[in-house]
């Protein structure tokens, strides 16, 4: 096996505490408890051995990480450590204040989540009461002090027909950059496929609008796409190929070689509470497991495509086929190609009412009725 | 590209020593760029006061090369780094 190089990126649960509950959460549904989460100087210690180990680019996400009241400690050490620093974030629980200490703090960018283009969208799938008059405000102070911004879309069946006008959002924000991103189906959003499962014409139509759009803006707006994958060909290279440039560190320390790798059973993971990063990173068992293409069985092992995409997705391959070293079923060439395609067309045509993400120690709460 | 034009590198985009991989990288929001010498170099004359003519000119005298090619090559760069909002150009 050749030897795994150093990652680029690392993304940083800082927290699964939120003031959201959206139905397409990527946290697992098993949610870390506030008292479980590492502390100010555990994470300052994470961030210099992410540094020392060849990350460059930290994400501070959650949960939502404002909610810790020591981001701003955070972001210092980080950009101590060397780090260039990404705030992910909905907006909800910064003021003008706060984004002026992150600001004196380093911080180098920010990523703004959009639920929705209209407060009765993006209220209804935060499941939060004002959250998208905030965000406006927030994007507003965001723009005063210069932050660099990018705007993240999270569309699905439900709002997609909002992509135009998400589209002007971000170039009335300032911002430099868009996502694009269709929800992706794990965590929360596998309980939600029925809720938010867009059809086929709808994804074929994001598609063309962003292919005009990036015409239309270039220059201006650099957009990024990740396309509906249950009504494509070919697999996404998920996290760039397992365990080659990124790794997820949770709330409470646990290092993760994607943020959905807790879903495959088998794999048994280390925190950096008990072990250095730069240990966990080359010879952790989980990131060994679907490391380069060893693992693959056919038609992955002899796919002109298998360094391109590796496969697709563990994780998916898990929740799909219930193996996780099968061929991701979003691939044409998986035997589970077609039914998954036909599984796509059903949930789009169904209606199910939205299974809202629950907070850290309670349980998931059914559908309303 | 307009040889008057003054690049700048915008706020959140930074040139950083990788020095685990021991290389010159550009940092920019949720992307880094590697970079080689020329890259590295022409970058370095970025300053949000020369233009693109006048940092042509002091690579090309640094390095004993044809101006149309630095020229040639440092405009191909910029451009490709506005295009991704890497860069702002002015005016």
């Amino acid at each position: 096996m050749t030897k795994a190089k150093p990652p680029i990126a690392m993304l940083a649960e800082l927290t699964h505490r939120c003031p959201l509950s959206c139905p397409y959460c990527s946290n697992p549904l098993e949610l870390t408890r506030q008292e479980a989460e590492l502390s100010t100087e555990d994470w300052a210690r994470v961030f210099r051995e992410a540094a020392d180990l060849g990350v460059l680019q930290l994400h501070l996400s959650g949960g939502e990480p404002a909610t810790r009241r020591d981001l701003e400690d955070l972001v210092c050490a980080a950009r101590d450590a060397g780090l260039y620093t990404n705030l992910i974030t909905s907006g909800i629980g910064l003021t003008e204040r706060r984004l002026r200490a992150l600001d004196d703090a380093g911080l180098d960018h920010i990523q703004l989540s959009l639920q929705g283009t209209t407060p009765e969208m993006a209220d209804e799938i935060g499941g939060y009461r004002g959250g998208f008059a905030r965000k406006l405000q927030v994007a507003e102070w965001i723009g005063k002090i210069g932050f660099p911004l990018t705007l993240n879309a999270v569309l699905h069946r439900r709002n997609l027909h909002q992509l135009p006008r998400a589209l002007e959002m971000a170039l009335e924000m300032g911002a430099r950059r868009i996502e694009v991103a269709t929800v992706q189906f794990h965590g929360w959003a596998l309980k939600n496929r029925d809720a938010l499962m867009p059809t086929k014409a709808q994804a074929a139509e994001a598609t063309r609008l962003v292919a005009e759009a990036r015409v239309r803006l270039k220059g201006r707006l650099v957009i990024d796409y990740v396309p509906a994958d249950y009504h494509s060909d070919y697999p996404k290279r998920c996290m760039g190929g397992w365990g080659s440039t990124g790794l997820n560190v949770a709330p409470d320390g646990t290092v993760l070689p994607c943020h959905a790798a807790q879903t495959i059973p088998h794999l048994r993971f280390e925190s950096v509470r008990d072990r250095p990063l730069t240990a966990i990173w080359y010879e952790g068992a989980a990131f060994e497991a679907y490391r380069g293409t060893g693992w693959m069985k056919e038609p992955c092992a002899s796919c002109e495509r298998r360094e391109i995409d590796f496969g697709g997705c563990r994780c998916q391959a898990m929740a799909l086929a219930g193996d996780p070293a099968a061929t991701d079923p979003v691939c044409v060439k998986s035997a589970q190609h077609l039914d998954l395609q036909a599984r796509a067309a059903a949930h789009a045509e169904a209606d199910s009412p939205l299974t809202y993400r629950s907070a850290p120690g309670k349980p998931a709460t059914e559908p309303a009725e | 590209m307009d040889p008057a034009a003054i690049p700048t590198l915008p706020r959140g985009v930074r040139l950083h020593r990788d020095r685990v991989r021991d290389q010159w990288v550009l940092l920019a929001p949720e992307r880094a760029v590697t970079l080689d010498a020329v890259a590295h170099a022409i970058l370095s004359e970025v300053d949000g006061t020369h233009s693109l003519a006048e940092i042509t000119e002091t690579l090309a005298a640094r390095y004993a090369a044809p101006p149309e090619q630095i020229a040639a090559d440092a405009a191909a760069f910029l451009q490709a780094l506005h295009a991704r909002r890497f860069l702002d150009l002015s005016p």
